[in-house]
């Protein structure tokens, strides 16, 4: 038998960003609020001997424990999915700010274009421009009405950037917390290269710290020291802005905050119209809890956010036959394999130093900034250089079709371990009618839950897109004075081994239709009044971008949602 | 052109550091971030010992009583470490598999979560998969690598009536090639698989810090001008020269009782 806990005003599931800023806000208005982490705590000091590359970049000491929860995935409808058994593709958070603790920090604000990109693209290119299947949706929100909360996130998170931003991206009423980053001789031949074609490259927006810096809750961190253990490690500077050294400790000091770690949350308790709370397992004991509250918000990232109101029976599954329902729907991801390689007889470049978010990057075709009159895709990518610290086990750069091992690949893999520069694209991804979410019919997860299951592929979309970044990459490659420039312009299948991206997006989409998305544009779910769901999961489809910016945004604008349902009730739209 | 860092790494990265940290985090709110480090760097560098000259490795021990197996029979070990080295062989560039120690890191790792896919999704059902969907055996990574060493000395064996250990490097290299390319029967597991599996795992050992067995003395890192774990590059990250360091590893940054 559970037990009951008493009542709090507010649960939140996760405690990864969209947890840790939604804990802050409500807490500093002075709303009690319950954290549940079915993780650990953990913090800065925990860091000191993380700058291993075995133990933290490949063997995942940081993420979800796959053999407890794992998804299962296949390409396509006809296909039995499988459960992902070992990590590839993408690296999933779990424990004390989530995978907020071993992102890199890139940080872009979606375009204004992504926000109404089916009223835009019927707009400028006809209906018939959107292929048959593809199910492009605006969001129910503009980039101007989002715009103040990206600004509460860079002045929280300290985001570094260049004062002025391209006239091609959104408009900022202001500037970035903190200088940008430092610029690198790599990053300089990627900027000059580009300059000379016409296209506007920045450095990368970043929220690793350029110096140190005061937010105004009063947090004050280090600046970060390009240390090259970034993506997949924890910050020993607590230079990186993650939730554990920015928004949690403000929820600590409330005195109106509980956390607990080692929670997992195994539904949400309602009936049918609102919920009173959510069940969870202290997974030391396996003793289960019931904790009331007036809102439940899930913010568990994008396959439990989908997955407990699956297992919870709340809100219409979505149903690729009838094209009914809503939750899992447009499950999108990131299109990444456009790139060009660089490389160096007469230079070497100090390729094992960096930070997550070092780069520079350009959008000069990404979204609707250039013309796809004529182009069989939509959207585009960001294209980008970035220095964020190789490591040598990850790392063996070697020639196209030159051997994998022995004596050719050793001497290849040393001698350009610094001699190589990469210029990629970061593509978006449309949504389709048949990528979408469900319950796994066969698999469990340790407690003898059904695990997600994941259909996607990559489309003809992304094919194509594909093809024309990588040009544009050579482009610019080509320019930048290498010996020698390798193109990669193809994708096929989509493949679950290789690490691509932890940018999954969908499941829980908002919009301004009850009938085709979750929750409405104050991430308040249309089915259950007081349950709001926050996280990429809200993602119509995916930008040519990181997604956290918009994650972040959208956690502030949750916050001040739930504190208007708190006053007044019923719903916000 | 190459920048021949400081002599005493340690020190510089150290003083460096406490530069910054100093300076950038005036009253921490973060909770106890700076201080344990500051302490211990303190309290290390009053012992610290005169570096070591860059370029002379510290004189190995006969013996190193740290050595010996955990998991590999003694047949197993040596036809890692003869396989082992055709992957990633000694050459002018420095040491291979087999002096970076890169045998006794696998053993170890195979007596870890890791070789007991411990962390890995292994519930039943096992169905045939798609490439696309990754590794869906029932063989843990300990299992799949003792079936593959057996294997190798067995089709050695029948190939040229002589184990794989004996073999010249060429007849080794077309051992390898023949798993690689899957034209081997391994006891239905694709020998492809194990392949892979031992090819990721010389690479590993040839690069991971050395606290796990392999990459001995860094000699891997050094090979490729890898600094190791240094505390921070945010005096050189924006330097036009490469500039070349003395390798530091997490041994460099332990605080010991
Ligand atoms: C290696 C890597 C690099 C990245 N780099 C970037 C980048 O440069 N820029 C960028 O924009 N984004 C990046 N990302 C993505 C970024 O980390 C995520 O977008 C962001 O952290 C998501 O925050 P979240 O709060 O939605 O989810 P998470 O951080 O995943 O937090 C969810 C939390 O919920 C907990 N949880 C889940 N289920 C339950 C349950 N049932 N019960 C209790 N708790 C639960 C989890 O343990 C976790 O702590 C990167 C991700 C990775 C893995
Ligand atoms: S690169 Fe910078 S932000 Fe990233 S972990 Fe190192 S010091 Fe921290």
């Amino acid at each position: 038998m559970a037990n009951t806990l008493p009542k709090v005003n507010v649960v939140i599931v996760g405690m990864g960003w969209v947890g840790g800023i939604i804990a802050a806000e409500l807490t500093k208005a002075g709303h009690q609020v319950v954290g549940i982490e079915r993780g650990k705590s953990r913090g800065t000091q925990d860091y000191y001997h993380v700058h291993d590359e075995l133990r933290y970049a490949t063997r995942y000491e940081l993420m979800q424990d796959l053999s407890k929860e794992t998804v299962t995935f296949r390409n396509t409808e006809k296909m039995r999915a499988l459960p992902m058994r070992s990590y590839g593709s993408f690296l999933l958070g779990d424990g004390l700010g989530g995978a907020g603790v071993h992102w890199n920090g890139q940080y872009y604000r979606f375009l204004p274009y992504d926000f109404e990109i089916y009223s835009k693209t019927v707009e400028r290119y006809g209906k018939n421009k959107i292929p048959e299947g593809m199910t492009l949706r605006d969001w129910g929100i503009t980039y101007d009405e989002l715009e103040p909360y990206f600004v509460k996130y860079e002045q929280m998170a300290g985001i570094s950037g260049e004062k002025e931003v391209p006239a091609n991206i959104g408009k900022m009423s202001v500037p970035y917390a903190t200088g940008p980053m430092k610029k690198t001789p790599a990053m300089k031949l990627f900027e000059d290269s580009a300059k000379k074609l016409g296209y506007h490259p920045y450095i990368i927006p970043s929220a690793n710290l350029s110096d140190a810096y005061k937010n105004p809750d009063g947090i004050e961190r280090a600046a970060c020291q390009y240390c090259g253990y970034c993506e997949r490690f924890g910050c020993e500077y607590g230079a990186k802005a993650d939730p554990v050294v920015t928004v949690l400790p403000v929820a600590l000091q409330s005195g109106k905050f509980e956390l607990r770690t080692h929670s997992n949350v195994t539904g949400i308790i309602h009936d049918g119209k609102k919920a009173s709370g959510v069940k969870y397992v202290n997974t030391p004991t396996g003793e289960e809890f019931i904790q009331p509250a007036d809102v439940v918000i899930l913010a568990g990232y994008v396959f439990t956010n989908v997955r407990l109101l699956l297992l919870s029976k709340l809100g219409q599954p979505y149903d690729p036959k009838s094209d009914t329902g809503s939750i899992g729907r447009n499950y999108a991801y990131q299109v990444n394999g456009a790139s060009t390689a660089a490389f160096y007889e007469d230079r070497e470049f100090n390729m094992a130093m960096g930070a997550g978010a070092l780069g520079s990057s350009l959008d000069d075709f990404n979204g609707d900034n250039f013309d796809h009159s004529s182009l069989k895709f939509l959207h585009g990518a960001n294209i980008r250089f970035t220095q964020t610290g190789l490591r040598p086990i990850q790392y063996q750069p070697v020639p196209a079709g030159s051997p994998k091992w022995g004596k050719e690949f050793k001497q290849n893999s040393i001698h350009n371990a610094n001699r190589v520069l990469a210029v990629a694209g970061q593509g978006a991804s449309m949504p389709y009618r048949h990528h979408y979410l469900d319950l796994d019919p066969e698999y469990k997860d340790a407690l003898g839950l059904p695990l997600i299951r994941m259909t996607f592929d990559f489309e003809e979309q992304d094919v194509e897109l594909v093809k024309f970044i990588a040009q544009k990459t050579k482009e610019i490659a080509d320019g930048m004075g290498a010996t020698k420039t390798e193109i990669h312009d193809t994708i096929r299948q989509y493949n679950i081994v290789p690490y691509q991206s932890t940018h999954n997006t969908g499941g829980t989409i908002m919009g301004s239709d009850p009938k085709t998305s979750v929750v409405n544009n104050y991430l308040q779910m249309w089915d259950a009044e007081n349950v709001f769901i926050c996280g990429a999961s809200n993602f119509a489809h995916n930008s040519g971008y990181n997604p956290t910016a918009t994650v972040g945004a959208f956690a502030y604008r949750t916050a001040e949602g739930v504190e208007k349902y708190l006053q007044k009730g019923g719903s916000l739209v | 052109m190459a920048n021949e860092q400081s002599q005493k790494p340690q020190d510089e990265s150290r003083r460096r550091f406490l530069k910054y940290s100093g300076t950038a985090i005036g009253g921490v709110v973060v909770g106890g971030v700076i201080g344990g480090i500051v302490g211990s760097s303190l309290k290390k560098s009053e012992k610290e010992e005169a570096p070591v000259e860059p370029g002379a490795p510290a004189a190995a021990p006969d013996r190193d009583y740290n050595q010996a197996l955990m998991f590999f029979t003694q047949d197993q070990f040596l036809i890692t470490e003869a396989a082992s080295e055709r992957l990633f062989p000694k050459d002018d560039l420095g040491p291979g598999a087999k002096e970076l120690g890169v045998a006794f890191f696998i053993d170890h790792q195979m007596n870890s979560a890791y070789g007991m896919n411990a962390r890995d999704y292994m519930m039943p059902p096992f169905y045939a998969s798609e490439a696309s969907q990754g590794y869906q055996l029932t063989f843990k990574r300990r299992e799949l690598l003792a079936l593959g060493l057996d294997a190798l000395n067995e089709y050695s064996n029948n190939t040229y009536k002589k184990p794989f250990t004996k073999l010249t490097g060429e007849e080794q290299d077309a051992v390898l090639t023949a798993f690689e390319n899957n034209d081997v029967k391994l006891k239905g597991v694709p020998a492809a698989t194990f392949f892979n599996l031992l090819l990721s795992l010389t690479l590993e050992g040839a690069y991971a810090d050395p606290l796990y067995g392999g990459n001995k003395n860094m000699a891997g890192w050094k090979m490729r001008n890898y600094p190791g774990n240094q505390m921070s590059y945010y005096d050189v990250i924006d330097k036009e020269e490469f500039v070349k360091m003395e390798p530091l590893s997490l041994h460099d940054h332990l605080e010991l009782g």
